[in-house]
């Protein structure tokens, strides 16, 4: 399953997708960039509701297939510039947090 | 690879939102250099927890990554306050980081933490009022 694919499958919006033919495997949720960098596994998708410039040096390190933002947060261009610099993707979610974890595992 | 290999990096410590472009710029460079990613992995985040930790208590400082045949290492170097109590902050939760900080998302008392997880070895020098350095390795082989 690529990030395109999800997104299309759970009709997530997408806000940046400079490498949508990544491959998927597993979900990690966290807000506290610290425990996403110590727990979170390469090629994940990461739900979160942070939105700084800094999630996306963080997905970027830790190597994630791409962020999923729930709750219906959104993100400034500057950021989505930088996603797209970066080859970091982005999706949104108007789902809540627990929902946008359960469509992700029903559709990987 | 016979020699080893230097990067130096000054951490700019006024910015909060531009750290991470020593991190970013040493996982190209491993990239490049052909190391498994799983390794670029672990040395980009320690990095990164690193440059954030210099950043947030030290205003700044510098870091070298010298990569050789069977290693990576990564030294960091500050002239912040000190650590008082190392043990004390390499406990997984502690952290002396600003409520601003925290909004951002960091202060969690990880970047220690996570930077012995990833790490062979890690130890920390410091003094407090004079400043800190942490020597990092992964191994290679």
């Amino acid at each position: 399953m690529t990030v395109k694919e999800l997104s299309e499958k759970c009709k997530f919006k997408t806000a940046a997708l400079p490498d949508g033919d990544r491959e998927i495997d597993g979900c990690y949720i966290g807000d506290l960039l610290s425990w996403v960098m110590g727990r979170a596994e390469a090629d994940c998708v990461w739900i979160t509701i942070m939105s700084n410039l800094n999630i996306i040096a963080v997905a970027s390190l830790a190597d994630v297939s791409c962020i999923i933002l729930s709750e219906g947060v959104t993100v400034d261009d500057s950021i989505l510039k930088l996603a797209e610099e970066k080859d970091v993707n982005i999706l949104l979610s108007d789902k809540k947090t627990y929902e946008t974890a359960v469509a992700v595992y029903e559709n990987i | 690879m016979s020699e080893s290999l230097t990067f130096h990096f000054d951490v700019d410590g006024e910015d909060f939102t531009s750290a991470g472009q020593a991190s970013v710029q040493v996982k190209k460079n491993l990239r490049r250099l052909g190391i498994p990613p799983e390794i670029i992995r672990q040395v980009s985040i320690a990095m990164y927890e690193g440059e954030i930790n210099m950043v947030i208590h030290a205003g700044g400082g510098v870091a070298d990554v010298i990569v050789s045949e069977n290693k990576i290492e990564i030294i960091l170097e500050d002239h912040g306050p000190g650590i008082p109590d190392v043990e004390l902050a390499m406990q997984e939760g502690y952290s002396t980081a600003p409520d601003s900080v925290r909004s951002l998302g960091f202060g969690a008392g990880m970047g220690l933490p996570n930077m012995k997880r990833y790490m062979d070895e890690m130890t920390i020098d410091s003094v407090v009022g004079k400043g800190t350095t942490i020597k990092m390795a992964v191994y290679l082989s």
